[in-house]
């Protein structure tokens, strides 16, 4: 893809035995891009990321991060690159700093700029008055959080976090997110997994739909969105004015008009026609209350992808199986 | 294909927070105040014993680990049964706790080989056992000098410092034992449960099971017999049996070690006993080279048991 690829992996493969548990995936992850490996349990995505890292050996195929290969200069990867595997473990007896300055010293920081990087990592993920707290008293949102210090500490070029919000309450998951959009804010390129389609869909830049071990669909969620559901936008808009519906009918690109209440209309069009939608009303001295572009839902397009595919998923299934 | 960058970058700090971990461990300070009270025990037990029959012996410091008095056994008894326990107590769950506490992974991703992980825990927790030892064989030297006052001599000072050396080289063995079954095994209870169960079975059953096998394989001769002698063969067989045990080896040698008088392990054939002053004692070298066999018997068994633990480590998949 771009020049700028920190991440590049063609035709990677990993196989346990007979049994394929990725299957010759292509993707690439650009500077400052978040990048979403979705899909169930057991698709193949910790596998994958495992690869990554250099954690597990490749049965085929070739990846590069930051352009050293895992397999061979897996110190150099695993200098740039920070990782929250899932369901993070962290020593309980020590402290929060205690288990950053252990790994501090692993990565090879020296006395002076390890305090100055882990006191900056802790404030900056929230945990700045927990520091001296033994980890057994953090809650799971804190030990992820924690995590994420990890990864800020080390300086990372690239973030890979395993299913960061499973088992998160949805407050926990949107400081967790929005940490994650600080990343990407500092130029740090994150790759995300998680099989909880709706949470991480709105962090993502692109995503890939995994499915037994192969990429399914990869892209951005609204492209995805028109490619699969053929839906092209759908345009909310609520105002008042007589013979509305009949005008907006004429704008171009609008295929369908359908009424969804009193004085709310819904559009369907080719593309996004909002700027148009509400010229239209202010021509008509009309009143606009509301109006909106519904987002492609990632639960819709998996769902449609693959009920309308039974075929290829039960050959898949049975593949797996064997 | 070569790899990048050294195997043991992140030793020391591993090695390091293993010992950290250890010595301020809950677990430790209980097996190593279990040690300490019956070191003090028998200490006192064999001072008593030493004084009451009193005889002049030049090598009366050394009685202080070998003299019992009934019911209490000696102070090298408790030692070869506690050492295993105090190791296998420090290593069972090293490997797999870390699986467990879900930090394999996340350490594993820092810029260091599995190498360095495996050798540091092995390395911390030997040194903990070295300095809990250390501690133990002062302290035993310190009451028998407060108890006796007599000073010991330079022979039975080396003689006592060698047998700490053997001491943690058989702790090694244990060590290593238990770091293998920490890793084959995902749950610690059940690599602790195989291991002290190995344990026990070379301890108590092995010596047995040796005599038995050897007098199948090869039975008594009825002329030894006839004589109230064992067959010659049969007593070879089970010594070669009985020495697969870390436990026999690491008899053998505090027997050459803390008793000079010692001129061979095993039988004794008649040739050996050419122009010998029975009962003279031996110097501290030629008692080293009676057990050397042993010495590196045992030194072999720790570094096979770590290098089987280190192929399994680096064949195992990383996720939980």
């Amino acid at each position: 893809m771009s020049m700028d690829a920190v991440i590049e992996a063609k035709g990677l493969t990993k196989t346990y035995g007979r049994k394929v548990a990725v299957d010759q995936i292509s993707f690439t992850v650009g500077r400052g891009e978040i990048f979403g490996l979705l899909g169930p349990n057991g698709a193949g995505k910790t596998t994958t990321i495992l690869m990554l890292l250099g954690l597990t050996e490749i049965s085929g195929g070739e990846v590069s991060v930051l352009g050293f290969d895992p397999a061979r200069e897996p110190l150099s990867v695993k200098r740039r690159v920070g990782y929250l595997p899932d369901a993070v473990g962290f020593y309980d007896q020590l402290t929060a700093a205690d288990n950053l300055r252990y790994t501090a010293r692993l990565i090879g920081f020296r006395a002076l700029e390890r305090e100055k990087r882990i006191a900056e990592a802790l404030d900056r993920v929230g945990l700045g008055e927990f520091a001296n707290h033994h980890v057994a008293t953090f809650s799971r949102g804190m030990r992820q959080r924690l995590g994420l210090a990890e990864i800020l500490m080390k300086g990372a070029q690239i973030a890979i976090l395993d299913e960061p919000t499973s088992g998160l309450d949805p407050h926990a998951t949107a400081e967790l997110l929005g940490i994650i959009r600080r990343f990407k804010a500092e130029g740090v390129s994150v790759l995300l997994s998680s099989h909880l389609l709706e949470r991480v869909q709105s962090v993502c830049d692109r995503v890939a739909l995994f499915s037994a071990g192969r990429i399914a669909l990869m892209g951005s969620v609204s492209d995805l969105g028109r490619e699969v559901l053929g839906a092209g936008y759908v345009v909310d808009i609520e105002a008042d004015g007589a013979g509305l519906a009949d005008r907006l009918a004429l704008i171009p690109g609008v295929s369908r008009i359908e009424q969804t209440g009193i004085g709310k209309l819904r559009l369907h069009a080719e593309r996004d026609v909002r700027p148009e939608a509400a010229a239209e009303v202010v021509a008509m001295h009309g009143r606009l209350k509301y109006l909106g572009v519904q987002e492609a839902s990632l639960e819709a397009i998996y769902t449609h992808y693959f009920e309308a595919k039974p075929d290829e998923s039960l050959k898949e299934g049975a593949r797996h199986a064997a | 294909m070569r790899r990048e960058g050294s195997a043991f970058n992140g030793l020391g700090v591993v090695m390091l927070k293993e010992l950290a971990d250890h010595l301020t461990s809950i677990r430790f300070i209980i097996l190593e105040l279990i040690v300490m009270l019956i070191a003090v025990g028998t200490v006192y037990v064999a001072t008593q014993q030493i004084k009451d029959t009193v005889a002049e012996d030049p090598f009366l410091f050394l009685k202080f680990f070998t003299t019992s008095r009934e019911p209490l056994p000696s102070f090298i008894f408790w030692l070869s049964l506690l050492v295993p326990v105090l190791a296998i107590g420090l290593t069972f769950d090293s490997v797999n706790g870390e699986h467990n506490r879900r930090t394999l992974s996340r350490i594993l991703s820092q810029p260091i080989y599995r190498d360095a992980l495996l050798f540091g825990k092995f390395l911390g927790a030997l040194l903990t056992l070295t300095i809990a030892l250390l501690v133990l064989w002062l302290l035993v030297v310190g009451l028998g000098l407060l108890f006796i006052g007599i000073p010991p001599g330079g022979e039975e000072i080396a003689r006592a410092f060698v047998f700490l050396l053997v001491t943690i080289v058989y702790a090694g063995v244990w060590l290593a034992l238990a770091l293998v079954f920490s890793i084959i095994f995902r749950s610690a209870a059940t690599a602790a449960l195989a291991t002290l169960g190995l344990w026990l079975f070379f301890y108590v059953i092995w010596p047995v099971l040796a005599g038995e096998i050897a007098q199948i394989v090869v039975p008594p001769d009825p002329r030894y017999t006839a004589l109230g002698l064992q067959t010659p063969g049969t007593v070879v067989l089970e010594q070669i049996l009985a020495r697969l045990s870390p436990s026999t080896l690491f008899g053998e040698i505090v027997v050459a070690l803390l008793d000079p008088t010692t001129r061979a392990l095993g039988p004794i054939y008649l040739s050996q006993l050419q122009g010998a002053v029975l009962g003279a004692p031996l110097p501290l070298g030629a008692s080293v080279l009676i057990a050397w066999p042993q010495i590196v018997g045992l030194l072999a068994t720790a570094i096979l048991l770590f290098v089987i633990g280190y192929v399994v480590f680096q064949r195992q998949e990383v996720r939980a």
